[in-house]
Parts: structure tokens; C-alpha cells; sequence
């Protein structure tokens, strides 16, 4: 199918544009570009993929806990005196930061309380019962309508229609896209830098955790064999709280950086696209192995930014996905292969 | 009438002894009696209640008809979804293929109808020239439609399906996407954002109040709109696709994929070649996405790249899990609550006395159907008609056998 849909875009030249030229004076630009969106597939898909090594279950919902995310730090934002008006804010680089670091907190606080809140209410019920693997499937695909239509009904009758609702939150201008440098013809911003930066301080640490500490340790050892692991003394439910907990987290910071680079985004169905993307980016990477999420995130964000170019903005998502088809179709288990177990290298 | 004497006893722990045995509440007993009988004698039986079902728009029945839109074009819009969780039950319920990209096919069908029946489409075989007569196009396209939804079932299952589980449904869903993106991108052919309007549909029935035969759109006044006639053509599809898939589900193809769905390595080893029946799964499961595709271009007259979201495949996937997946009466009943009951509260102000804003819960109907499949994962994952797994590998013979037992037992 990829074959037959390559040679359709590129034979039928009427339709779809194939502006090499394009992609060529703007590489740098692309690729950086590429790479900050990258980053934040890349924080979701380890949501995905931690889920997936420890349970063997597609966290469906897992776009909405970044969805919520994306609400978190705005609230906390606009606790702290911030009005959606959508005009920039200069407040120079300290203060800046400080509360860039508040809003942050709060959508990971957000972000993993709504992970490990689903993972209790929604997904323990049916483990304790032993459900089949497509039943969590169609569990996480309800929580994923039940959250969405929260923010979407629900939320703004709480909060006197200042959250939530129909249309996209009124951004609010924390850092405006401002040219540091220029790296091989590339405009690097501060919002680049701020993003990218984060992403793989973030990235860093979760390796660090999985690979070095004790808990990291335990969820890989679920994630092998979770008989062997409880009888070796690892709580597997305890794993389980801390792996979801793990992914709300990360997905609560991607969501803080996502809107630094797309302000426009906050809505209660901007969740899933980008969701799907970053599951594509885990399977991309080979699902359930912490460093191909990673690998999986950037190497979507760039790819799609450069086919963006080459075909035309409208092909941006048809270009991420016939990329997940082509790797598959050479390897079934994405780039860097399954297991978290066997991750650690 | 003997079958109320077969009523085996009904939660004994002796029942757990013989748990291959269908033996259990109403809906075993009513299953085991309706296997039992002829196949003649199931039509007989069986005609009187399609009637009925057939008849629901006309009859008008105080409570169970909507308030805020036209009845009939609810059910005529339950005929689609029944089609569509019919098809999407072969590929899930028999053959275990978690398709989360079911809309596509759908929406090639659709568009297929569509684009060789819109004026406003330069594929367009309607006009001068064009091989397709006006008043017949929608059925001349109707065959098309499947069959190049078959092919595109074919296109997309043959690199896919080597794919375990999991992988599958994020590539299918992939699929989907990729189908309603081409067909908001390939503005030339399909219109882009601005659709095709203006779509074929059968012109018969021509009358002095209805110009334009009892099919078109704009017969959407009276008991005997429009949508009521879209409903029995689609009663009349869902009655063939359901003797056809039946046939199928019986023969040496039903029982590859039952053997796929529980253990495909085991299958594989039997000497089931899995692979051909997961693609033939996939295949039969397209084109009746496609029947109902281009039963909805020819209802609506009408297509565009909106109605084809992934949110779709979602619900048509509920519909499949909440009637219970494998079962085919179970998957139309829930194709029939998921149109249904967003519809029945929409406009309505009281319900049995009690007032409530319909049309908000109407609107929060996504919400509910959340609420609802979260709740029936828990405490009855099977769907709410759910199949007999076990006894269905084995055929009718299975049912035979059982109930001369049941027989036994009672005496």
C-alpha cells in the first residue's frame, strides 16, 4: 500500500506539489523545527511505551492525560494572575523561567494524577478480573470520550466557561519566539532552545530512573516476566501506578512545551492527533522500549516537517502515517525492537 | 409450544460441571430452541418480526419514536450503522482483527458513488456521455462501490496483516486517517473540504408530491419519507449480507477464523492459512463498509471529508463491542442503541413524566457511550448479546446435540 500510495503522490503532479527546491534551501530550518516537535512525540510516546512493556496494553487514553495537561498548566497559569488575552508578556528571562517552571509543575501535577486516577478507576477493576486484552482497549477508548467531553461539557460549567468548552483557549504568551542564533542557516529561537533543552533533560532523567534506580528496575523486571518479578518481592501493582504515574508526568510536560510552540492548540479534542502521532512514534521506535520512543518521537517530528515541505502542508499527517506503514512493513517491531527489558544496553 | 419444558435448572453449581454445555438463562434457552429449528421454520418464525422491525417508522409508536428529528431518517441512519457493525463484526468478531480504521472503507465507498455520480465531479458518468443512466446510477455504482472497496480492503490488508494485534490497530487507524485526508486533499477529484453534492440516488416512485421519486431528500415530509425507504433498502442489504455472512460464519472460512480469533500460531500449525482467511476477513469486512458507504452517499446526496473521522471508526467499533462482538443480532442491536439514543433524547423535554433537557443529554452523548463502555468492560465484557465462542467452532450439529441433552435432563 505505501508503494502504491508513493507513486500515486508523486506521479499525480497536478494534485500534490513536490517542491524539492523547498525542502532543500530550507533543511536546517526543518530539521530544528522537526526536532522541537519531535520532542514532544517523543515525552508522550514514553507514556505509550512504558504502558504498553509493563502491560501489554495500547494506554488509549493516554492523549487525554496530555490534553489535560495542556488545561493544568493553563489554570495554573491563569491562578497566577495571567490573562488569556492572548498579548505577549515580557517579563523578562528570571521571572520568565520561574513561572514557565510553576506552569510546568502544574500540568505534571495534572497530567499524572489524571494517569494514575485511570489507571485506578478504569484499568485495575479489569485487571483484577482478567479481562481480555481488547477489552482494555475498548476501556481506554471510553475514558479517552469520558475525558474529552469532561473538558469539552463539563468543564467550563465548573469554572464559569473560563476552561474548557468548544473552542481553543485564548493563548497565554508566556515567551515569544525571539532569534538567538543561527545554526547552519537555521533561526534558533528561545523557544526552540526551551523546548528542546527541557525535552532532553526530561528524556535524560527518565533513562536515568528506568536504567539506574531501584524503581526503574522493578518496572523493567514487570515488564519481562511479571510472575518472576513478584516472587523476586516486586509489587507488579505498584509498578503499574508508578509506570502510569511516569508517562502522566512526562506527558504533563510535553504538554507545557507543546503550547510554547503551538499556543493556539488548547482545545478539549487537541489531544488526539497528536496522541496518535506519539503512538506512532513509540510503535515507530519499536513499542515498549523506553530509548525507540524516544528515537521513534524525533525521528516522526522531523519526517513529517520535511514531507510538510516536499508535498504540501495538507500532508503533513498522511506523511507520518505512511512513514509508521513503511517501517512496519520492514520491520514489525519498530527500529530499535520491542522489549524495555532488554533496553538497557 | 415444547421449548419452555427444556428450561434446563438455572445457576446450580452442577450447571459449572458442564460449562460447554449452553445451558444458562432466558436468552440460552431462547438461543437453543432457535437453533434447534429449521431453517424454514426459522424464516416463518422469523418474517413476522422483521416485518415489525421493518415497520417501526410507519407504526409511529408514542414512546419509542423521536421528538426532535424524523424517525425515519433515524433508522434509515441505524440501517447504515447495522451494515457497517455487521462488517466491522467479521474482520473484530470472527477473525479477531482489531480494525480501528473501519471508516475508510466507508468513506471509499461513499466517495466511490460519489465521484462517478456528482455533476460537480469531473469523474461524473451521469451526464452526456457518461455510461450510467440518471434514474439507475446509484445502483449501477452500488456494485462498483463494493467492489473497489474490496480492493482497497485488499490493498490495505495485504502488508498489514502480517502484523501482530496491536500493530494492526494503530496502522488501520493510520488507514483511516489517510483515507479522509486524501479525500480533503485530492481537491480535483473529490471536492476537498467542499465535498460532492448532488449524488445519485434511485429515482422510482415518482409521484405528483414527489418529483423527484420516493428516494430523494427532498421526500422528507409525512410517514412515508424518504428515510423510510432508505431503511427497508437497507433491511433488504442487511437481510442478504446477514444470509451471506451466516453461510460464511458456517463453512470451512467461518471456522478458520474462529480458529485465528482464539489462537492464530495454533491454527497456523493445524494447517489453516492464516494469513488468505485474515485477508478474506478483511475483504468481506470492506465491502459491506462499502454498501453502507454508498447507502449513505445515495440517502444523504451528499458527501464530504467531515463525516469520515476517526472518531467514526470509534463508534463503530462501540457498536460492535456493545452489542457483543462475534455476534451478529448482537452487533445490529448495538449499531441500533448507538443511533438510537442520542436521538431518542434529542428535543424531548419529559420522559414518563419527568422532565429532562434531551437535548442536552443528546449532546452528551459521547460522554454517555464512554460511561457505558468503561461500565459493560467490567461487569459484562462479553457485549450484551454475547456469542457462544466454543459452541460456534462446532456448527449446528453442536445445538442439535445439546438440546436432545437438555431434553434428557428435564425429564
Amino acid at each position: 500500500m505505501t508503494g502504491e500510495l508513493i507513486h500515486a503522490l508523486t506521479v499525480a503532479d497536478p494534485l500534490v506539489g513536490f517542491d524539492t527546491a523547498a525542502l532543500v534551501d530550507n533543511f536546517w530550518a526543518l530539521t530544528v523545527d522537526g526536532l522541537t516537535y519531535g520532542s514532544v512525540y517523543a515525552l508522550v510516546a514514553v507514556g505509550y511505551t512504558l504502558v504498553y512493556g509493563v502491560l501489554r496494553l495500547i494506554n488509549f487514553a493516554h492523549s487525554e492525560v496530555f490534553m489535560l495537561g495542556m488545561f493544568g498548566q493553563y489554570a495554573v497559569l491563569m491562578m497566577l494572575g495571567f490573562a488569556p488575552s492572548g498579548n505577549a508578556y515580557n517579563l523578562g528571562v528570571t521571572m520568565t523561567v520561574v513561572y514557565l517552571a510553576i506552569a510546568l509543575v502544574g500540568g505534571m501535577a495534572v497530567s499524572g494524577g489524571v494517569a494514575v486516577g485511570l489507571e485506578r478507576v478504569a484499568y485495575r477493576p479489569l485487571r483484577k478480573r482478567g479481562a481480555q486484552p481488547l477489552a482494555f482497549l475498548i476501556t481506554a477508548i471510553g475514558a479517552s470520550f469520558v475525558l474529552q467531553e469532561f473538558v469539552h461539557f463539563i468543564l467550563p460549567r465548573l469554572t464559569g466557561d473560563r476552561l474548557g468548552g468548544v473552542n481553543a483557549q485564548q493563548p497565554i504568551r508566556l515567551v515569544v519566539p525571539e532569534t538567538q542564533f543561527t545554526l547552519f542557516t537555521a533561526n534558533i529561537t528561545n523557544v526552540t532552545i526551551i523546548i528542546i533543552l527541557s525535552a532532553l533533560i526530561l528524556a535524560l532523567a527518565t533513562d536515568m530512573f528506568i536504567n539506574r534506580t531501584k524503581f526503574g528496575r522493578g518496572i523493567r523486571a514487570v515488564a519481562q516476566d511479571p510472575v518472576t518479578a513478584t516472587l523476586m518481592g516486586v509489587s507488579r501493582e505498584r509498578i503499574i501506578v508508578l509506570t502510569f504515574l511516569i508517562g502522566g508526568l512526562l506527558a504533563g510536560a510535553a504538554a507545557l512545551l507543546y503550547t510554547l510552540r503551538v499556543p493556539n492548540g488548547i482545545i478539549y479534542s487537541g489531544g488526539f492527533i497528536l496522541g496518535i502521532k506519539a503512538f506512532c512514534a513509540a510503535v515507530l521506535g519499536g513499542i515498549g522500549n523506553l530509548r525507540g520512543a524516544l528515537l521513534g518521537g524525533l525521528l516522526l517530528g522531523v519526517m513529517e516537517n520535511y514531507g510538510q515541505v516536499l508535498f504540501g502542508t495538507e500532508w503533513r499527517d498522511v506523511v507520518a502515517f505512511v512513514l509508521l506503514i513503511a517501517v512496519l512493513m520492514v520491520r514489525p517491531t519498530g527500529i530499535l525492537g520491542e522489549s524495555l527489558a532488554r533496553s538497557r544496553a | 409450544m415444547s421449548e419452555t419444558r427444556t428450561t434446563p435448572p438455572t445457576g446450580t453449581p452442577a450447571s459449572s460441571k458442564v460449562a460447554d454445555r449452553p445451558h444458562g438463562g432466558l436468552g440460552d434457552t431462547l438461543r437453543l430452541w432457535w437453533d434447534a429449528l429449521a431453517r424454514p421454520t426459522q424464516w416463518l418464525v422469523g418474517s413476522p418480526f422483521i416485518v415489525f422491525i421493518a415497520l417501526l417508522p410507519v407504526l409511529n409508536l408514542p414512546v419509542l419514536t423521536t421528538v426532535g428529528t424524523n424517525f425515519g431518517a433515524v433508522m434509515a441512519q441505524f440501517g447504515m450503522y447495522a451494515l457497517i457493525a455487521i462488517g466491522l463484526n467479521v474482520v473484530v468478531g470472527q477473525a479477531g482483527l482489531l480494525d480501528l480504521g473501519y471508516v475508510g472503507f466507508y468513506a471509499v465507498g461513499a466517495y466511490t458513488v460519489a465521484i462517478l455520480t456528482s455533476p460537480s465531479s469531473p469523474w461524473n458518468q451521469t451526464g452526456d456521455g457518461g455510461w450510467l443512466s440518471r434514474d439507475w446510477a446509484w445502483l449501477a455504482a452500488l456494485p462498483i462501490a463494493v467492489a473497489i472497496t474490496a480492493m482497497s480492503g485488499l490493498i490495505l490488508g495485504s502488508p498489514t496483516l502480517r502484523l501482530r494485534g496491536d500493530y494492526l490497530a494503530i496502522v488501520t487507524l493510520g488507514f483511516g486517517e489517510i483515507v479522509r485526508l486524501l479525500a480533503d486533499n485530492l481537491d480535483e477529484v473529490t471536492g476537498g473540504g467542499r465535498g460532492l453534492s448532488q449524488v445519485a440516488y434511485p429515482r422510482i416512485g415518482i409521484s405528483e408530491e414527489n418529483t423527484n421519486g420516493v428516494f430523494s431528500a427532498g421526500a422528507s415530509s409525512g410517514t412515508l419519507n424518504s428515510g423510510v425507504w432508505w431503511y427497508w433498502l437497507s433491511i433488504v442489504l442487511i437481510l442478504i449480507t446477514l444470509v451471506a455472512v451466516g453461510n460464511l460464519e458456517r463453512s470451512r472460512v467461518g471456522r478458520s477464523w474462529v480458529a485465528i480469533r482464539e489462537d492464530e500460531d495454533a491454527a497456523e500449525i493445524m494447517g489453516v492459512p492464516t494469513f488468505r482467511f485474515k485477508l478474506w476477513a478483511f475483504v468481506i469486512g470492506a465491502s459491506i463498509g462499502g454498501v453502507s458507504g454508498a447507502l449513505y452517499a445515495g440517502q444523504v446526496q451528499f458527501v464530504n471529508p467531515t463525516n469520515f473521522n476517526v472518531i467514526n471508526s470509534v463508534l463503530f467499533l462501540c457498536a460492535v463491542v456493545l452489542g457483543g462482538q462475534g455476534n451478529k443480532l448482537g452487533v445490529i442491536l448495538g449499531a441500533f442503541l448507538i443511533v438510537y439514543l442520542p436521538n431518542f433524547f434529542l428535543g424531548r423535554t419529559e420522559l414518563l413524566g419527568i422532565p429532562i433537557n434531551g437535548t442536552e443529554i443528546a449532546e452528551f452523548r459521547y460522554l454517555f457511550f464512554g460511561i457505558a463502555l468503561m461500565v459493560l468492560m467490567v461487569f459484562r465484557p462479553q457485549g450484551l448479546i454475547p456469542v457462544r465462542q466454543k459452541l460456534l467452532a462446532y456448527g449446528r450439529e453442536i445445538y442439535l446435540a445439546a438440546r436432545r441433552t437438555a431434553r434428557k435432563d428435564a425429564a
